[in-house]
């Protein structure tokens, strides 16, 4: 769960847990992330969210800031804004001065394509404004088989044009695959050199995932490499997404445990809100900000979000000695594989996942959303065309 | 660094306070740090600061048990050190 920055200070106060009391849900979420289109320039094989297409019943400016002004009035002090690729929208850097002029800071992902040397002087002048840069291979080759071709030049145009503004730390999120973890240490360096905080993430077997996860995800001896360089690097950010390594030995910093409707929401380009954004699936739809009562009544009274910060039954791990490092693992994992949810994590580092999944029949594992992927199958490259648009 | 009781604090005006059931929830917009105050006592204390002369006045104002107020300095030194609070 994504809380990059959290201090967990020691105060007094009654003897149960920060953990147990995230797990029964807070007043509202720390950590939204919040979709704003689905259309985008690029066709990565791993999109959480399918996209390439712009949805056309997409929210419109106007119910954007609608929902902005619900979190200001929610208290959610910061957005984690992704899509799609944000800045297609025309209006993001609209969107985005209304949102830092409400009190709600913003962190956007983006492959670059739009973050030429003026967006960047516009966003080193902006206070309360984080900037994610994804890439996922140190070197062209590595990058471009997820993310197409010319997706590496892309981003590192982006991150020049943010060190010469002067932006300042911005982050390069990386999402680790069975093709980059020997990459690591140049990614570190990658981030040095250019002043930028690196983030490694875990892959999930979501929206296009699914179809990806099999080939990309790293293996059991790559995991235990991948646990031992975070482990020795705590200044490395991870969106707590790799709580389930901490079976492995001393659990990973951050809170360790699926915050999906707990502490953790997702708001996607149509309004649809999932518990987490990992989950884009009907089963995990709580509902949708046009609705009466918007945003809030879904955090506060959604049947599915009040159900998923009851107690989890441990299921199958419950004989697990292990269970309380790991918690069962991602919730979102297992179900897109196909797994049980009161059950391992396909990567298990145990391997108990790896024996589950040998018993799942394919054809009946969960589909994601309808998606907005293209038509072509291959990685489609329009960046070149949009970025020189853009300038 | 060493916190004195004995000084004026405030709530630093880069941060939002948001009660939650345990305490509440801090943000610090300006160096982008979330700290949780763990119980709604600490709260009072923290939302106490403003409107007496020492951080100790404000623990008594809170009603903070004597044998509770070293961890409540502590949990103050911590929040000071985030820049939550600071002296004034």
């Amino acid at each position: 769960m994504p809380v990059d920055q959290a201090v967990l200070a020691e105060h007094p106060g009654p003897d149960s847990t920060l953990t147990g009391r995230f797990k029964r849900g807070l007043t509202a979420p720390i950590c939204l992330t919040w979709e704003l289109t689905y259309a985008c320039n690029l066709q990565c094989v791993h999109c959480l969210s399918s996209s390439g297409r712009r949805d056309p019943r997409e929210l419109s400016t106007a119910e954007c800031q609608a929902v902005i002004d619900e979190l200001e009035r929610m208290q959610v002090f910061y957005v984690n804004i992704g899509g799609g690729e944000p800045t297609l929208r025309p209006d993001f850097w609209d969107l985005l001065d209304y949102s830092v002029a409400h009190h709600v800071g913003v962190k956007f992902s983006t492959n670059g394509v739009r973050l030429d040397r003026r967006a960047a002087r516009r966003l080193a002048g902006t206070d309360y404004v984080d900037v994610q840069i994804s890439l996922d291979g140190a070197t062209a080759d590595v990058n471009d088989a997820v993310r197409g071709t010319g997706s590496f030049a892309m981003a590192r145009r982006a991150m020049q044009a943010l060190t010469e503004a002067g932006f300042g730390e911005f982050k390069i999120s990386i999402v680790v695959t069975r093709h980059n973890v020997s990459q690591l240490d140049e990614f570190k360096q990658i981030a040095d050199a250019c002043g930028a905080r690196l983030r490694v993430t875990r892959l999930r077997p979501s929206g296009r995932g699914a179809d990806s996860w099999a080939e990309l995800h790293p293996t059991a001896a790559q995991q235990r490499l991948l646990y031992d360089w975070l482990s020795a690097r705590p200044d490395v950010l991870t969106g707590d997404s790799f709580f389930h390594l901490s079976a492995l030995g001393a659990p990973l910093p951050g809170l360790n445990l699926c915050g999906a409707g707990r502490v953790v929401c997702l708001i996607d380009p149509v309004g649809d809100v999932y518990a987490c954004p990992f989950v884009l699936h009907e089963q995990f739809r709580a509902g949708n900000v046009r609705e009466p009562g918007g945003f809030t009544r879904l955090w506060r009274e959604s049947a599915l979000l009040l159900r998923l910060r009851e107690p989890a039954a441990a299921g199958a791990c419950a004989s697990c000695g292990q269970f309380d490092a790991c918690q069962g693992g991602c919730m979102a994992a297992k179900f897109f594989t196909g797994l049980p949810l009161d059950g391992p994590d396909p990567e298990c580092v145990l391997g108990h996942g790896e024996r589950a999944l040998a018993q799942v029949c394919l054809p009946d594992r969960p589909r994601a959303a309808p998606g907005h992927s293209r038509s072509s199958r291959e990685p489609v490259f329009l960046g070149q065309i949009a970025a020189r648009a853009a300038t | 660094m060493a916190f004195d009781l004995q000084r004026a604090y405030r709530l630093n005006p880069a941060v939002a306070v948001r009660p939650e059931p345990f305490g509440a929830l801090v943000y610090h917009f300006g160096n982008r740090r979330l700290s949780f105050l763990k119980s709604p006592r600490l709260v009072a204390v923290v939302r106490l600061l403003d409107r007496h002369d020492s951080a100790a006045d404000a623990l008594d104002a809170a009603g903070v048990p004597a044998g509770q107020r070293a961890r409540y300095a502590a949990a103050l030194a911590e929040l000071a050190g985030s820049e939550v609070i600071d002296a004034r």
